[in-house]
């Protein structure tokens, strides 16, 4: 499947945190193209299982969250106008003029306004505005957008999918929508391989709001080894070089106390002899990721995890190296039908025989 | 002629690149068999009545929006950009633009919020620490597609929304653009030049030129201007208001309307019930600044369709303010020459 054609038709999915049960199943019937099994949780995780051929096979669970930031409804003003409140960390820089749509019992088009620049002082002009300041216009009057849209509606930023030069691609739900475009293409990858381990790939639910799909997935499947899949800071001049990645340069690998440094190591290693180029994330702590949420649940998971670098991330203007995901997707799927992944000492001197 | 307004929202043409506006009226005129001319600044004048009437008549929508131009490629192949017209900066951060002649697309670029400390999340970004991005790897990857002086456009497409909503950008003044393309279809018992102008947005230029050439005794600006009916503004500040129908002018910051054509204006709306109202802010200018004070001077009125956002790539105004601004001028022109019938065109 081409990458970017995949990636157009996730990023228009509208799956805000702790809203994805409508989009749950259009990531189930594109999983389910290519797994043995595929069912969505109680969450609406949506979990593919590819099985493995052997009984010494490790459970490998592979995530990339599928929820998107967003707004959701709090009040109405007189004459179709909405006041919204945040879901997840949106940048109200990237809101002034923008168009949403409100899912209420319909879809509702809307724009986002302010009070108008002129009628601002130029101390006002120079402060960010808030988000309280700001409102959404339906157009609609007041009694059809009480029977149409309910306080506590969520509300999706709208922003189109561009294709630029150099195999980048911008729009909105890059992040994490990248990470689920590598789980398909790993899957696919995976479709005709005879592998060991039992792979299960979960596209997770409400990364945004708190990690909360990774913790019961990682509880439900209970692997061995996850492989956390997530967008990474972008190369953005005014940016601190040590935080940011440069695009189409290799997939940043974190390292840090979050992350198995074993594990990692062998999937350094096996990025290294397959000739898949690679950075690395050094986190201090918190990465900011499912990957600190699945380091300590059950009785604990090696955690290792890809990143995709992205600029911009969190508003409609999202821009990555489309060939970023493609070099995701090509060392997950090694690394889950290899048979390089060692966890103990037998494991170790299982495999070991390089 | 929302069809038509749709078509022209689609159609980049920031101040100065008006070609393919221009070009898109060009062939509509065509269509209907008038007589038209391009001067040297790019304005495009439709002749449309006859030369019965002792009576000549200028109406005027500008074909130019806001935009921005590159001015810089930095060594890390960024764009950086000058604001052509006056909007809004704050609106900048994490727009799709399109680029020059190959509407290269590109987005503007402002470190992601995760990395902006406390005061930075705090104040607005300045338009100078912004840019574009296309995906270019440096400067020299940039200046395969890109080159200084070329014009960057929002890219927001047309949509219907709400009740009679129309969100598209360049409804400033598309909206008077696609009246005049209604009207220039009308029989008129005057000489009628309809002038598409260009370069209204950095400072009224192509009018200038326009209404020397005309020579008209009337001009009426068909124009989008702001509405503010919205949350956090009330009373006078509104300005006008969406769905009210169209706004007249009496006094903003480049011209005072002409009271006897202001009164017939006013009068045929009554009269033919066309919903109008007063613009109630004295704020804006338009090209009806310049055209008054051409030659020995013209007497002027801009009527407006009300657009809340203006100026941003999500403008809004309703269906029908466009339909009834249509209806008032065409109205009003008709009965022009009862109302200048013996009187000095010019006294």
């Amino acid at each position: 499947m081409r990458t970017d054609t995949l990636l157009e038709q996730l990023c228009k999915i509208n799956a805000i945190a702790g809203f994805e049960a409508s989009a749950s199943n259009e990531i189930k019937e594109i999983f389910g193209r290519y797994c043995d099994k595929v069912w969505v949780d109680t969450f609406y995780n949506v979990i593919g299982y590819k099985k493995g051929s052997s009984k010494n096979g490790k459970k490998i669970m592979i995530t990339a969250h599928y929820d998107q930031i967003g707004l959701i409804v709090t009040g109405y003003e007189k004459n179709g106008f909405l006041r919204v409140s945040n879901l997840g960390g949106v940048d109200t820089k990237a809101l002034l003029a923008r168009e949403v749509t409100v899912h209420g019992e319909k879809d509702v088009f809307g724009v986002i306004g302010a009070k108008p620049p002129h009628l601002l002082s130029g101390d006002e002009m120079k402060k960010n505005v808030k988000l309280t300041d700001l409102f959404i216009d339906t157009g609609l009057p007041d009694e059809e957008l009480i029977e149409t849209v309910a306080v506590g509606d969520p509300v999706s930023i709208n922003s189109q999918f561009v294709r630029m030069v150099n195999g980048c691609a911008a729009g909105r739900n890059l992040d994490n929508r990248c990470g689920v475009a590598a789980c398909v293409l790993a899957l696919e990858k995976l479709k005709n391989i005879e592998h060991e381990n039992d792979v299960y790939v979960i596209a997770t639910v409400q990364e945004e709001a708190g990690l909360i799909g990774a913790i019961s997935s990682s509880y439900n499947i209970e692997p061995d080894i996850a492989v956390v899949i997530d967008v990474c800071h972008g190369d953005m001049p005014e940016a601190d070089k040590a935080s940011t990645f440069t695009l189409g340069k290799g997939v940043p690998v974190g390292v840090g106390p979050a992350f198995n440094k074993n594990v990692t190591q062998q999937l350094l290693k096996l990025a290294d002899q397959e000739g898949i180029p690679t950075q690395l994330c050094v986190e201090a702590g918190d990465p900011g990721t499912e990957a600190w949420a699945i380091q300590v649940s059950g009785m604990g998971i090696a955690v290792v995890e890809v990143c995709i670098p992205l600029r911009y991330m969190h508003t409609g203007a999202e821009l990555v190296n489309l060939e970023d995901v493609d070099t995701a997707a090509a060392l997950v799927s090694k690394f889950a039908a290899g048979r390089t992944v060692r966890l103990s000492k037998e494991d170790a001197d299982d495999t070991d025989t390089d | 002629m929302i069809r038509t307004l749709i078509e022209l929202t689609k159609i980049d043409g920031v101040s100065g690149d008006e070609e393919q506006v221009r070009k898109y009226i060009e062939e509509r005129v065509e269509k209907y068999g008038l007589e038209h001319m391009t001067d040297t600044i790019g304005n495009l004048i439709v002749r449309a009545g006859e030369n019965s009437g002792n009576l000549k008549v200028m109406l005027a929508a500008h074909m130019d929006e806001v935009g921005l131009i590159i001015n810089h490629i930095t060594d890390n192949g960024k764009l950086k950009f000058a604001a052509v017209g006056g909007f809004d900066t704050r609106i900048l951060t994490g727009q799709h633009v399109r680029i020059g002649d190959s509407k290269i697309p590109g987005v503007i670029g402002y470190k992601s919020i995760h990395l902006q400390e406390k005061k930075e999340r705090e104040s607005a970004v300045k338009q100078k620490d912004l840019y574009i991005d296309i995906g270019a790897k440096d400067r020299e990857d940039a200046e395969k597609y890109i080159k200084l002086g070329d014009f960057a456009a929002f890219s927001s497409e047309p949509v219907f929304f709400g009740k009679n909503r129309l969100k598209a950008k360049a409804l400033d003044d598309r909206a008077g653009c696609a009246v005049l393309l209604e009207l220039v279809k009308e029989k008129w018992p005057f000489e009628l030049y309809a002038c598409f102008t260009v370069q209204e947005e950095v400072g009224l230029r192509g009018a200038t030129v326009a209404a020397k050439r005309v020579a008209p005794d009337i001009a009426v600006v068909i124009e989008g201007t702001t509405c503010a009916d919205v949350p956090e503004v009330s009373g006078h500040e509104i300005s006008t208001e969406i769905g009210k129908g169209p706004a007249l002018t009496f006094i903003d910051r480049t011209a005072i309307a002409d009271s006897i054509l202001l009164r017939h204006f006013e009068s045929t709306a009554k009269k033919e019930s066309i919903p109008f109202q007063w613009k109630q802010t004295v704020s804006g200018g338009n090209d009806a600044g310049k055209i008054q004070v051409s030659g020995s001077g013209v007497r002027v009125i801009a009527v407006s369709v009300p657009c809340r956002y203006i100026h941003s790539p999500v403008s809004v105004l309703d269906i029908y303010d466009l339909e009834n601004t249509k209806e008032l001028v065409k109205k009003a022109l008709l009965t022009l020459p009862l109302v200048f019938d013996g009187r000095q065109k010019n006294d």
